[in-house]
């Protein structure tokens, strides 16, 4: 019995070990095709799986199109999965260790142990994917990806038939909210009569808080869903599966509701990260805009709007993609004023269009909105 | 749109389903003597490897097959340590359950973006069609269904059958059981084997019939509520049914709520299933203390 499991347990370590030294050595003979000059080491961290259809997805994506773009001049790190908490300094110290002079630290949770490491570490540049702190070698970046929820509301306020919207959020925190109220937004200016039922399902990725929340809003009359997880699969499967259509968030999910897709609000890493990537390798990262908080949109390309669903009818698909292009010219602004809240009150004045460090610090949720944010 | 009493129950029973099994699991557990705190290792073992062999199989009854197995597996590590190595019982179970969460994230990571059919709502006839009730309780996957038969069954087993009062005696007193000539390990370890065996099935039902979703961590404490709720339950299978759907139907309830759009917080909403747990453990509190298996008794007060 003692020998059986003593034997099982060998078995099960020797498997766990050698997969890893598996992918190890994959990662090393990318390196020694590198040729004569000797590659610059970039790390990316993620705080969960490369394929969520998700957050991680699009920053994987991200690292992915640097990998192409600098091609044998630059050797890639990457570790997903990674915690956050001093698990992600030990991971970002040991890749230093190995080579990497750019960092990226992509989840909301890694600034801190990324801060720390960069105390130590001032020869290395640090990129944060959506931080509100820096330092001399950290900055961080993110994107105003409400504008493209803007853009998704009008497509599903004007594919509703119930008017009624269901939105499936975390926590009620400015950027979740600033989403929400912007789909609203989009969606009322297209069609006035329609709702937006929000519920807080208190985590990032709880599969069956989300098959609940997401079976309830359907039985409760919303016929499209869309939401702000980490993970996007589980909800737009049910929406496949019941029929209801699905607006997608972080990543293109098209493929997971052929019929009822709609579009969605996504992450496109790819260039701002070359570009990032870029300005460390050539040693201007201080004094570049990335040096502090860089915020980028529709225009700059970090965010854009998922391709539309088959079932999305033509007139629709051009009205959204042009008040995308408007958007992008600046004659169209998500947040701008008159904005009620859900009592009434007047939170952006008429005319108003809010700066994003004002608006990221957004405590409310908009007239139309369904839900609570009461503290 | 259907009627919000016909949410609260339908939902009830299906986030309340995978909590349900893992209450009867840890029930068999305790009623031979082993407080085994690693439900939530067993259940995300079994919500594994159920997705992993439905995905490669294609069969959902193969993968249900399969995440009995895993949680069995390692109910049946808990067992050895604690029954034949005598080990700590909260220490290994803590211990456990976080092997197998830190197990399955390891192993599962390529599974998060595969798509998984798995068991779908089956109605039944007639049944279905009753107003109100018919389409929360008669409109389930089949796991679910055999969750409804379940608990009786296992009532009758422990308490109506002669193996089940050897097996129950295990868990009050080895002695007497040894003086019948029973050897109590076999019980015990056969009750921890069957425990985590059930967890399994729980876990299986959230990955393959309820989310269709493979995470990690997709367990998300369900399995710890469930030691709570065995309590509740007084250690009784045909009983489990109250904790789990407060449980769930808790979890339904604040859903429903946060949709009404009243002034409440949602972050009070949202600790509404363990403030109700608790109330209720409170409210029983007195009168558990003399049903629990005796044998239990000394493993907590150790």
């Amino acid at each position: 019995m003692k020998k059986i499991l003593l034997l099982g347990m060998a078995v099960c370590m020797a498997a766990g070990l050698s997969l890893a030294s598996c992918s190890g050595k994959k990662q090393e003979s990318g390196a020694n095709a590198a040729g004569s000059a000797k590659p610059v080491g970039i790390g990316f961290i993620f705080v969960g799986a490369r394929d969520d259809y998700g957050y991680n997805q699009a920053a994987y994506q991200g690292s992915v199109a640097v990998e192409q773009a600098f091609g044998d001049r630059v050797k890639i790190y990457r570790s997903e999965n990674v915690p956050e908490t001093s698990e992600a300094s030990r991971v970002l110290e040991q890749m230093i260790q190995v080579g990497a002079t750019v960092q990226f630290p992509t989840s909301y949770g890694h600034l801190d142990p990324a801060l720390d490491v960069a105390k130590n570490r001032k020869d290395v540049i640090f990129f944060h994917q959506g931080g509100l702190k820096t330092s001399d070698n950290l900055g961080t970046y993110f994107g105003t990806i409400w504008e493209p929820f803007y853009l998704a509301g009008m497509a599903a306020g004007k594919v509703t038939k119930t008017n009624k919207l269901g939105f499936i959020a975390s926590f009620p925190i400015p950027q979740v909210l600033l989403n929400i109220n912007a789909f609203e937004l989009g969606a009322k200016s297209v069609n006035p009569a329609v709702t937006t039922t929000v519920v807080f399902t208190g985590s990032w990725a709880d599969p069956a808080m989300q098959t609940n929340a997401a079976n309830s809003l359907i039985d409760g009359g919303a016929d499209v869903l869309t939401q702000h997880q980490d993970s996007t699969k589980t909800i737009i499967e049910i929406c496949e599966r019941r029929g209801v259509k699905a607006v997608g968030n972080h990543a293109d999910a098209s493929e997971l509701a052929p019929e009822g897709w709609v579009t969605g609000a996504m992450w496109n890493w790819g260039p701002t990260f070359i570009d990032m990537a870029q300005t460390a390798l050539d040693g201007k990262f201080t004094g570049s805009k990335y040096d502090g908080k860089f915020r980028g949109g529709l225009k700059e390309g970090v965010v854009d709007l998922a391709p539309f669903g088959k079932n999305v009818p033509p007139d629709v698909v051009v009205l959204v993609n042009n008040a995308k292009a408007q958007m992008i010219a600046g004659d169209l602004f998500a947040f701008e004023g008159e904005v009620k809240d859900q009592t009434g009150k007047v939170v952006i004045a008429k005319g108003a269009r809010p700066s994003v460090d004002e608006l990221e610090t957004c405590d409310y949720l908009v007239e139309g909105v369904i839900g609570s944010v009461a503290n | 749109m259907i009627g919000a009493l016909t949410l609260l129950l339908s939902g009830a029973i299906q986030s309340g389903t995978s909590v349900l099994y893992g209450v009867y699991g840890e029930t068999l557990c305790e009623r031979v003597g082993v407080l085994y705190m690693g439900i939530e290792g067993s259940m995300v073992l079994g919500a594994f490897a159920a997705y992993m062999v439905t995905s490669e199989t294609g069969s959902p009854v193969l993968g249900l097959g399969a995440g009995m197995l895993a949680g069995a597996l390692l109910a049946l590590a808990h067992a050895y340590f604690v029954i034949t190595r005598r080990t700590n019982q909260i220490a290994t179970g803590l211990t456990l359950m976080f092997l197998g969460l830190g197990l399955t994230a390891f192993f599962g990571r390529k599974y998060t973006s595969i798509h998984v059919d798995g068991f779908r709502e089956l109605a039944i006839p007639l049944l279905s069609k009753i107003p109100v009730i018919g389409q929360a309780i008669f409109t389930q996957d089949p796991i679910t269904y055999i969750s409804f038969i379940l608990g009786p069954l296992l009532w009758f087993l422990i308490f109506k059958t002669r193996t089940g009062i050897l097996f129950r005696g295990t868990g009050e007193d080895e002695k007497v059981v040894f003086a019948y000539g029973v050897n109590p390990v076999l019980f015990r370890y056969l009750g921890v084997l069957a425990g985590g065996a059930l967890a399994g099935i729980g876990g299986a039902q959230l990955s393959i019939a309820y989310t269709h979703t493979w995470i990690e961590g997709i367990t998300n404490g369900r399995g710890i509520i469930a030691v709570a709720l065995v309590i509740l339950a007084s250690w009784n299978p045909a009983k489990a049914y109250i904790g789990a759907y407060i449980f769930g139907g808790a979890q339904a309830l604040q859903l429903i709520l946060q949709q009404q759009g009243y002034n409440i917080s949602p972050f009070l909403l949202l600790m509404l299933p363990y403030v109700l747990t608790l109330a209720a453990l409170f409210a029983m509190s007195k009168q558990k203390r003399q049903v629990m298996p005796e044998e239990l008794k000394r493993v907590i007060n150790n």
